[in-house]
């Protein structure tokens, strides 16, 4: 019931051999190739940019610069690694450049400073059963889901969204924010359990009932 | 082994991601069946994790793919051989006429200039391209030739640059460069 693990296959899964062929037909000069590469990541490439500049405009900007020096460099692109990682990364480098020319990002940088030891207590008690996916197909569902994580501090945030949205493997995480695999779990850990807190009463029902927290006033 | 609700929840997230030797799996499993809190917020971490897996939960901004789409250079840069741009350079010469004998520095620089203003008309005005802070030409984004470290380069669009008075890169954007 609870086993979740999945062992990752030797085999290079047809995805990558998918990807291998639209690459060699992009270098080749044909841009629908391009399209049909990218477009399965173009959420994830905004959400990353989101995720490290929190400013939507800012963000736009970045996804869309990450996706042409992508489409420039893909000579650069070695097979060995996942395209999408790729992606993302570059996304990740372009971000922080902006972030670092932005100075009302000074305050608010992804320090690497060994993250406190107190344990995150769960406040929430509320039995939430499995809120089905097609939920999500309501606007509100979204908003309320997109308000909680806006609502998480950076550090974790980031985390949260380079693992559990663009599903980057914990070393992954690490690298790309320059933090160490410690920190990432223990805000990994935090994030998910402050996500629960503010849902769970959200969600418990399967219907959305009031948001749990006021604008701009976080519980914790 | 037995575990308490407070390293459960310490180990919520390891034990999602398959992070964890067998035997405090085991025993955090044993405790979970017994404990009705450490049920809900495992059953509710694991529906974070679910729901924020699904792609619909990001939405993307109006007309995201078309304004990459329009972004892109219309052919990838070359490797920028030698040999490459030294045709290019050969026939941008030509086509100007400014290989003729006599001609002052300056003159040629001028013609060159405005050779390439003119062409340039070619090159689609939302195309992203980098400047650098201090140089006079443009470039596909990667081009070997701009002589800068990357972080005092910027993306701009193709048109914003040609405003700012650079010219193209005869290197990387010869393919437009040519009649
Ligand atoms: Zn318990
Ligand atoms: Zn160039």
């Amino acid at each position: 019931m609870l086993s979740l693990s999945t062992a990752p296959s030797p085999i290079p899964p047809p995805q990558n051999q998918r990807e291998a062929a639209l690459i060699r037909r992009t270098l080749q000069g044909d841009r629908d190739a391009f399209t049909e590469l990218v477009k399965p990541y173009e959420r994830r490439v905004y959400a990353a940019a989101l995720a490290l500049l929190r400013n939507e405009a800012d963000a736009e900007d970045i996804a869309q610069e990450a996706i042409v020096k992508a489409f420039t460099h893909l000579h650069q692109f070695r097979a060995e690694a996942k395209f999408s990682t790729w992606l993302i990364q570059i996304t990740i480098n372009q971000a922080r450049m902006r972030q670092r020319k932005n100075h009302a990002n000074l305050y608010d940088s992804l320090d690497d400073t060994h993250d406190g030891e107190e344990d995150y207590v769960p406040r929430e008690f509320a039995d939430w059963r499995e809120t089905p996916p097609e939920t999500l197909e309501r606007k509100e569902i979204r908003a309320l889901l997109a308000q909680a994580l806006a609502s998480l501090g950076e550090k974790y945030r980031s985390v949260f969204v380079l693992r559990d949205i663009e599903q980057l493997s914990i070393e992954e995480t690490a690298k790309a924010l320059a933090i160490s695999v410690a920190n990432v779990k223990t805000r990994l850990l935090r994030a998910r359990l402050m996500l629960r807190d503010i849902l769970a009463p959200a969600l418990r029902d399967g219907w959305p009932g009031h948001v749990p927290f006021q604008k701009g006033e976080k519980p914790w | 082994m037995v575990v308490n609700c407070a390293e459960v929840w310490q180990q919520i997230s390891n034990y999602l991601d398959g992070d964890l030797s067998a035997e405090l799996r085991q025993a955090i499993e044993n405790h979970v069946r017994g404990c009705k809190h450490c049920t809900a917020v495992l059953e509710g971490t694991r529906n974070v994790v679910r729901l924020y897996g699904d792609d619909r939960v990001i939405e993307l901004p109006a007309n995201f793919t078309q304004k990459w789409q329009q972004r892109l250079p219309l052919f990838i840069p070359s490797k920028g051989t030698a040999y490459g741009w030294l045709v290019a350079v050969a026939a941008l010469a030509i086509v100007s006429g400014t290989f003729a004998l006599g001609k002052a520095t300056t003159s040629t620089v001028q013609a060159l200039r405005s050779q390439h203003s003119e062409q340039a008309q070619k090159i689609p005005a939302a195309m992203m391209v980098e400047v650098a802070a201090d140089g006079k030409t443009f470039h596909v984004p990667g081009c070997k030739f701009i002589h800068q470290s990357s972080d005092k380069v910027r993306l701009i669009a193709a048109a914003d640059a040609m405003r700012a008075g650079y010219v193209p890169c005869v290197r990387c954007l010869r393919e437009y460069l040519r009649r």
